[in-house]
């Protein structure tokens, strides 16, 4: 029977912890981003877009570095925070679920903007003409139709966060119990004699975990489908 | 009681309306891009005109020099889609309710229970919308929008997207629906037959201007607006009421200003109100009553005018006792006949040529007479 060692049990639970914060702090500013991208039109637009999607195709480690250089203890961010909310990000799992959710945003952004961008407006005016708000035709017409998309993206966002090394690791360092998530345990791993067979468990657990995200994801959308076409 | 002038300048198109809807049906009748939906889009508050006023009973919606615009959902007016919009994630109910629900128990004026008998969705109610016919998702619509207590309802074209079976069930369910609820109904269509059919009022558009309007048998009834009310089915239209049915003949009689019409069988009750499109091609004319004739129909009249029309033809309007009878006959038959205004003449129409759908019930919309 495959049973978990302290260790591998310590990194997996941070991880998941780590993730869900991810995924939890990021949707409602990812919903809104989506939304502003998809409805409305003004000038740095495209600024605004390219800014969002930026963390996809730098390196993580340079996300990392300036979320270490801006949120860090002396960073201009991180000394307003620590000052007025007692809140420290570098080198805690706060810190950790906040890298990891930079890095996953253009990921829930895309998934949100795309599922917006097919709704069909014509269903918001009827909405409208049956004397709903704004606000409430967002919430009880897009956001129901969206869901699917939100779904999506909040999986998409969710399985990033759980590979997230780069960024972790500049930003948060290797810490145990604290930011050794299991990318981060594995790398340290891999990086010590004799480590390969721990290593190799951890590399299973990841697989385990990655996979039962996906089919989760999967399962949950089929039911989202099915609910909108009756 | 709806008021709207309005103004509106879209890319090389310009709108300019100025139109008046009373109690009863009225429709927004023209061809294809005459400004029709942008009309009522502007209404629900949907689109934004560049200026002008709309009311509705004395409450202003929109008045550019006020600087009033309500929000689409302050302005309290059903809007039936063409497409029906039926919300995909809610159950029939739910959709009938989502309206509803916004509307303070105090102000509904219309009863789910009635709704539902009135146009036939009871056996529908749990479905999703994805689940229902084309028809039956009008139906929804309608339902959705009247129990919102709207002032005003207005319909898009909502029997454009079907096909001809449903397009004339549904057909009776408005009309039926209009009699029932009494709502004042603005009614866009590009169809004579559901204009026929449901409207008292006709508002008649061209190129975003509004060409003419009054009751439909008068607009219907006028050569000037041919052009625009249809070439192909140019007749007049008159008001009947049907006297009596000979099943053995399979012929139903109908009285009309100018004595009596033979038609084909109508299964209407003998009083039945209805409204009746002759057809100007299917009436001949002659000087003197013909006999020993098929024709049924020889009715007295006298000429009023005698229009060209295109490629030698000529429209010829008849005054047969109030009632306007229009005979699209050839230009030489004209001239040979010297039929001239002031004239008298006998329009011969087969009784055959009167059939069901050029026969309209006026009465089970609880309409009143004009």
């Amino acid at each position: 029977m495959f049973s978990l060692t302290p260790l591998e049990a310590e990194a997996l639970s941070l991880s998941l912890l780590v993730s869900g914060w991810a995924v939890a702090g990021s949707l409602p500013l990812g919903i809104l981003c989506a939304w502003v991208l998809a409805r409305l039109d003004f000038p740095g637009k495209s600024l605004l877009d390219g800014l969002i999607h930026l963390p996809l195709v730098l390196p993580p480690v340079v996300v990392g570095y300036v979320l270490l250089v801006l949120l860090g203890r002396r960073g201009p961010v991180g000394a307003w925070l620590h000052d007025w909310f007692g809140v420290t990000l570098a080198f805690t799992w706060k810190g950790a679920a906040v890298a990891s959710a930079v890095v996953a945003f253009p990921l829930l952004v895309r998934a949100i903007r795309l599922s917006l961008e097919g709704v069909d407006r014509g269903l918001e005016q009827a909405a409208r003409t049956l004397g709903c708000g704004p606000l409430r035709t967002f919430l009880t017409v897009t956001m129901p139709l969206v869901a699917p998309g939100v779904l999506t993206g909040a999986i998409l966002c969710f399985a990033r966060s759980l590979s997230e090394f780069g960024a972790t690791i500049t930003f948060v360092s290797n810490i145990p119990g604290e930011t050794r998530t299991l990318p981060v345990a594995l790398y340290a791993l891999t990086q010590m004699p004799g480590g390969d067979e721990a290593a190799l468990r951890l590399c299973v657990i990841s697989v385990a975990v990655a996979f039962a995200a996906l089919l989760a994801a999967e399962w949950l959308s089929r039911r989202v489908q099915a609910r909108l076409r009756g | 009681m709806l008021d709207v002038r309005i103004t509106r300048r879209q890319g090389a198109f310009a709108l300019d309306v100025d139109l008046a809807a009373g109690p009863g049906v009225t429709a927004l009748f023209g061809p294809s891009g005459s400004g029709k939906t942008s009309v009522i889009d502007m209404v629900a508050g949907l689109s934004r005109p560049d200026q002008g006023r709309i009311a509705v009973d004395g409450r202003v919606l929109f008045d550019s020099r006020a600087g009033v615009d309500l929000a689409p959902e302050r302005r309290r007016l059903g809007y039936v889609f063409q497409d029906a919009r039926l919300f995909p994630h809610l159950s029939v109910l739910a959709n009938l309710r989502f309206g509803m629900d916004r509307v303070p128990a105090a102000e509904r004026s219309v009863a789910v229970g009635d709704v539902v008998d009135v146009l036939g969705i009871g056996h529908l109610l749990d479905r999703r919308p994805a689940r229902l016919s084309g028809g039956e998702k009008q139906r929804v619509a309608i339902g959705r929008a009247l129990l919102a207590s709207p002032r005003i309802l207005l319909m898009d074209e909502p029997l454009a997207a079907l096909d001809m079976g449903r397009k004339d069930e549904l057909l009776a369910f408005i009309a039926g629906m209009a009699g029932r609820f009494a709502m004042p109904i603005l009614y866009v269509s590009h169809a004579v037959d559901e204009v026929l059919r449901l409207a008292d009022t006709l508002v008649l558009m061209e190129a975003g201007r509004v060409a003419a309007s009054g009751p439909v048998e008068d607009i219907l009834s006028r050569a000037d607006l041919r052009h625009l009310t249809g070439r192909g089915e140019a007749g007049a239209v008159i008001r009947a009421e049907v006297r009596g049915h000979d099943p053995g003949c399979g012929i139903t009689a109908l009285a009309f200003a100018g004595g009596t019409l033979l038609a084909g069988p109508v299964d209407l009750p003998v009083g039945a109100a209805v409204r009746v499109r002759i057809h100007a091609r299917d009436v001949a004319l002659a000087l003197v009553p013909p006999t020993d004739i098929s024709v049924r129909n020889i009715l007295e009249g006298r000429v009023v005018s005698v229009t060209p029309a295109a490629g030698h033809v000529v429209d010829v309007m008849l005054d047969c006792g109030g009632a306007v009878i229009w005979s699209q006959i050839t230009a030489l038959a004209q001239s040979q006949l010297k039929l001239v205004p002031g004239g008298r003449a006998f329009a011969l129409l087969k009784a055959v040529t009167v059939s069901r759908s050029d026969i309209a019930d006026q009465s089970r919309t609880g309409r009143r007479e004009r």
